[in-house]
């Protein structure tokens, strides 16, 4: 490479690097600092310097980090879990091409890109208690109603399936794209040698799609962990007056924004980053590098 | 046809009722009075009112948050293409891959952990419920999209064309706003689409950085929840005007937006 095109490149890729690694080092930096001190109250409010405490009082906290961490972990394992069985379902269902195939998936990304809020208060009213069409619907069939958001113990898997109503067709979409890439000639192969559709799906197809699969599934686990959005619209801060759909992220916000405890939510912060860090490390060792 | 793709056009069929219409009774409901919403009697029948749009548009903070929202996404999508652009060309014919662990920090990371010392920052500069604060905030989940889009578009494109260009003795740059440029053209276009929904439909920075005149959509739609929770009419009415635009953009590209959701991610 010669120096100009050395230099074009930096001035082509310097832009965007410096403006992203502007807007999260010193972010990331103050963030750390301020779970070592006391800060409370104001942004810039003089903050002494606090050690580890933080830290103690969070891992010690056995009535909001804990649960919150559980529901966390609750919330997206089972999310994701859902959402993969049925979107490699979707998937395969769309493999195929068919007459409308285009207006199918025309269909897959009108949830994806439905603004959360909005999402949020759609479904507050077709669960709402007493008014909604689900219970309606349910009672029609002759099922008892249900509160769903309005319940303490519902709301967290009531949340799960609206997670799982908005994000199972992006996994789809991403599904669907690795097996455009897959060669056809194993399949035909195994089809000759007279495998099942099931030995054919099991044993070839979702080996080779391994990769594609683990990589929507991290880019999945990413987003859910810190799903925020959904949480605050139909269940407000803290999740609840139970604080029963409080996560992580719920709790990092609730902690920052409506106690002002700087220090211990930046702790809380700190705590959950290294927690996703850690997941992707995991999750990324395994094939599909380039997710995310 | 067979039994077997009867169950499978069954199967599709339910799956696709189930995804679109949650959305088409939120769309159903703002045209229903408050009184239709909740009788079982009304679901299916009813006469249309623009009575809740009328409402929701004619007083209050909605008209002005729309405009938010547009002026933000707009200056926040261009910005961030003129950044993403020529850096994604710049990974994708020069091999820098290490760019991607930037992408892949600033996906990580929670946003709750940057809005303090934003907060913080922007109020030194005395920026803070400006326009340009919810716009530098926007472009930091925007830039790296619109990068990551753009790189696998540029790594799509047939090279021999560049190279060509540059025998015929253009220069590197040249051949980037010559021939590689209006090549990426549908690309771009994708990727600020992309950009632009995800400025839009935001929801987390607005509510911290923006003030009283500056509230987007999604903020002063959750803003309805809190003080006028039982008003569904109006309430499904702002949440339609929050979701149709981004949607009909989407849908109008519906091919590449597919293209550019799975653009890097599939590759194993």
């Amino acid at each position: 490479m010669t120096g100009a095109q050395r230099r074009l490149r930096w001035l082509m890729l310097g832009p965007a690097l410096a403006f992203v690694g502007l807007m999260i080092v010193f972010p990331l930096v103050y963030t750390l600092y301020l779970s070592f001190t006391d800060a409370f109250g104001a942004v810039n409010a003089e903050a002494g310097f606090a050690g580890l405490r933080n830290y103690a009082d969070a891992l010690g906290d056995g009535r909001r980090f804990w649960p919150a961490f559980w529901r966390t972990v609750v919330f997206t394992v089972g999310a994701v879990a859902v959402e993969a069985v049925l979107g490699l379902a979707l998937a395969m269902l769309l493999r195929k091409a068919f007459r409308g195939v285009r207006w199918v998936r025309t269909v897959l990304i009108v949830p994806l890109l439905t603004a959360p809020v909005a999402i949020g208060v759609l479904w507050l009213l077709i669960l709402d208690p007493t008014n909604g069409v689900a219970n309606h619907l349910l009672t029609a069939i002759g099922l008892p109603r249900q509160a769903f958001l309005g319940s303490v113990s519902g709301s967290l898997p009531t949340l799960m399936a609206i997670d799982v109503w908005q994000w199972t067709p992006m996994m789809a979409i991403l599904l669907l794209a690795g097996l455009s890439t897959l060669p056809t000639e194993p399949e035909e192969a195994a089809l000759v040698d007279g495998a099942s559709a099931w030995q054919r799906f099991r044993h070839v197809v979702l080996p080779m799609l391994l990769p594609a699969l683990t990589a929507a599934v991290l880019l999945r686990t990413v987003d859910a962990l810190k799903t925020f959005d959904l949480i605050y619209a139909t269940k407000g801060a803290g999740g609840g007056s139970a604080f029963e759909a409080e996560t992580l992220n719920v709790l990092a916000y609730g902690l920052t924004f409506d106690y002002q405890e700087y220090a211990l939510a930046s702790a809380v912060l700190v705590l959950f980053t290294v927690v996703i860090v850690g997941v992707v490390l995991v999750v990324r060792r395994r094939p599909g590098r380039e997710a995310v | 046809m067979s039994a077997k793709s009867w169950l499978r056009g069954g199967a599709i069929t339910v799956a696709l009722l189930v995804l679109v219409l949650p959305v088409v009774w939120m769309v159903a409901s703002a045209f229903k009075t408050n009184v239709q919403i909740t009788d079982p009697g009304s679901w299916l029948v009813f006469t249309p009112t623009l009575e809740n749009f009328g409402n929701v548009l004619s007083g209050g903070e909605l008209p002005s948050s729309m405009l938010n929202s547009l002026i933000v996404g707009v200056t926040s999508t261009a910005l961030s293409a003129v950044l993403a652009v020529p850096a994604a060309w710049a990974v994708g014919r020069f091999r820098l891959h290490g760019t991607g662990s930037l992408v892949l920090v600033a996906r990580i990371v929670p946003a709750i952990s940057l809005l303090v010392p934003w907060y913080y920052l922007f109020a030194q500069l005395g920026l803070v419920g400006s326009h340009a604060v919810l716009v530098l905030s926007h472009m930091f989940v925007s830039v790296p999209l619109i990068l990551w889009v753009m790189i696998s578009f540029f790594e799509g494109l047939p090279v021999e064309l560049e190279e060509a260009a540059q025998i015929d003795g253009l220069t590197p740059f040249g051949t980037f706003l010559r021939i590689a440029l209006p090549l990426a053209m549908p690309g771009i276009a994708t990727a600020c689409v992309l950009a632009f929904i995800s400025s839009w439909n935001n929801f987390m920075f607005a509510l911290i950085l923006a003030d009283e005149d500056t509230k987007t959509l999604p903020v002063t739609l959750f803003s309805f929840v809190s003080y006028a929770g039982t008003d569904w009419g109006g309430l499904m009415a702002a949440a339609t005007i929050t979701t149709l635009p981004a949607l009909a953009v989407a849908l109008l590209a519906q091919k590449h937006i597919v293209a550019g959701l799975t653009a890097g991610a599939t590759k194993g």
